[in-house]
């Protein structure tokens, strides 16, 4: 569904991404991880159109989309949820809701806000409450609503387990499944690379703009030696944080 | 009758400046509305009065004719200003429309087609009161069926957050672009009819204070919904008025007075004078959410 092919991305003279290739496949979940400062979020800016691609080709469903702006792939069917959930704090959850299906006919949106509502109850709950009033894992599940919103063909997650509590990010991460067991097509960037990888079927392992290993996520995970050189922190202390 | 023919006869002026100046901090409204600190508009408003100008006095255009090139004109300089300056943001935003403005002053008093230093003189007095609150009362309108637009939340979710509302899909730049042409051409519009109402247009009449100026109406008016700068302007606009008639002096004290009100503005009604209109943000946000605290 998603080609990425030697997609370079600078930020003036700096290189932050050097012809990276991966690819999605059409109901699949699947991760970028690697620690900071790896290129991921480039990555994806890039993919949905917050970046310009330097080099290198971007084809989603057969098009070329590389020099595409953001808001003719969100048409086209990608949509990102941006790092740090970027919920319209000043809006009210339905307002946010209803900008999250800013390029839908009108009448699909009421329909498509009440799906959401029942699919995350608590936004039907806080309907009202300005987005900024809610707590952090709210406003991300705030933030996936509003990006459904969109019926993205592919949907790009941008660290959704990022400063939540513990409890939150199990959600979050049981929200990924569901959704891909719903055919939701995922590409996810985390630094949670365990349980990033336990979500995906495949993964893409990134270092200092490149990607260093990928494989099927299952066999990545079953490799200790590899997830510690690269990705640090022995098993034993992410299994605590749960 | 006679009253009312007496009170316009001694604030016909007043009341006259209190509507150029609402269309004028309208303009500025709308650019605001997508969150662009822009100080071009009284620029634009200079634009826009030596174009309707000029048209009338030197090629002796109808008065409608040269009125909407008055808005034409500004809107087109808004289009090729606003190419390269609209990929600011904030301060930076604001230098450069600075520069604009400076830009303008410098060429209307170095040209010879807009009379130079001493201003374009003998301009026919055409506009009236009533045309005046009829531009008005449409932008006022126009600026309220904006904001329920498509355009108008798309304005307001950039203003909130650039990078999400490109995630949702909104053309940023060409939205941020429309908004800043269309403040131009309200701001223009208000231009051609304080030049057809003054007789004259000199550089100074839309120097630096003015651009100040029109932010101070809409951040004391609140930036909102379409009363909020009509009312910071009118308020501030009849403000010398009223402190002559207890008996202050206005002049020099005006600026500190105008300072005082926007300091307890900002201090006790963060969202401008319309919020003691409507509320509905609060109204509706306050009963859950003290719910929760309790």
């Amino acid at each position: 569904m998603l080609e990425v092919d030697g997609l370079t991305v600078c930020y003036g003279p700096i290189e932050a991404l050097r012809e990276i290739s991966f690819g999605v496949t059409q109901g699949t979940v699947v991760s970028l991880v690697g620690p900071n400062g790896a290129g991921k979020t480039t990555a994806l800016n890039a993919i949905s159109g917050l970046l310009p691609a330097t080099q290198g080709r971007i084809i989603f469903q057969g098009r070329d989309i590389t020099r595409m702006s953001s808001h003719q792939r969100v048409a086209a069917g990608i949509v990102q949820v941006p790092e740090g959930r970027l919920v319209l704090a000043g809006m009210s959850v339905h307002e946010n809701l209803e900008l999250g299906g800013y390029c839908r006919p009108r009448k699909e949106i009421a329909t498509g806000i009440a799906q959401m509502e029942s699919r995350f109850p608590i936004l039907a709950e806080r309907r009202h409450m300005l987005a900024g009033t809610l707590s952090g894992g709210e406003q991300q599940m705030l933030a996936i609503a509003r990006g459904l919103m969109a019926r993205p063909k592919l949907l790009l997650l941008d660290e959704p387990s990022l400063g939540l509590a513990p409890l939150m990010v199990q959600l979050i991460f049981e929200i990924i499944s569901e959704l891909q067991s719903g055919g939701q097509t995922i590409l996810l960037v985390e630094q949670n690379a365990r349980q990033a990888m336990a979500v995906s079927s495949h993964a893409y392992v990134m270092e200092s703009g490149r990607i260093v290993l990928h494989g099927e996520a299952r066999q990545l995970m079953a490799d200790p030696v590899l997830i510690d050189s690269y990705l640090g922190g022995p098993s034993e202390r992410s299994k605590d944080k749960q | 009758m006679e009253h009312l023919v007496q009170f316009y006869a001694i604030y016909g002026s007043l009341i006259n400046f209190i509507g150029l100046n609402a269309l004028l901090a309208l303009s500025l409204n709308v650019t605001l509305a997508a969150g662009m600190l822009s100080l071009g508009n009284a620029a634009f408003a200079a634009l826009g009065a030596y174009t309707a100008g000029i048209l009338t006095v030197h090629y002796h255009l109808p008065f409608i004719p040269a009125i909407a090139a008055g808005a034409i004109l500004p809107g087109l300089a808004a289009v090729v200003l606003g190419l390269p300056v609209l990929r600011l943001k904030g301060v930076f935003l604001a230098m450069a429309t600075l520069a604009f403005g400076e830009v303008v002053r410098i060429a209307a008093v170095n040209l010879e087609i807009t009379g130079g230093a001493e201003g374009l003189t003998g301009i026919p007095n055409v506009t009236n009161v009533w045309m005046i609150y009829l531009a008005l009362a449409l932008a006022a309108y126009f600026v309220a069926v904006l904001r329920r637009s498509q355009l108008g939340w798309g304005l307001l979710s950039i203003r909130e957050d650039e990078t999400a509302a490109a995630c949702l899909g909104i053309p940023i730049f060409r939205y941020k672009l429309l908004a800043f042409v269309i403040g131009a051409m309200l701001a223009g519009l208000a231009g051609a009819l304080y030049a057809h109402l003054n007789y004259l247009i000199t550089p100074r009449d839309y120097g630096f204070f003015i651009a100040v100026d029109l932010l101070i109406y809409n951040i004391v008016g609140g930036t909102r919904a379409w009363y909020g700068p009509v009312m910071g302007a009118a308020l501030l606009t009849a403000l010398p008025e009223i402190l002559r008639g207890i008996g202050v002096a206005a002049g020099p004290i005006r600026m500190g007075v105008n300072g005082l009100i926007l300091l307890l503005v900002i201090l006790f009604l963060p969202n401008g004078l319309a919020s003691l209109i409507n509320r509905p943000r609060a109204v509706t946000a306050t009963p859950e959410a003290s719910g929760q605290r309790a």
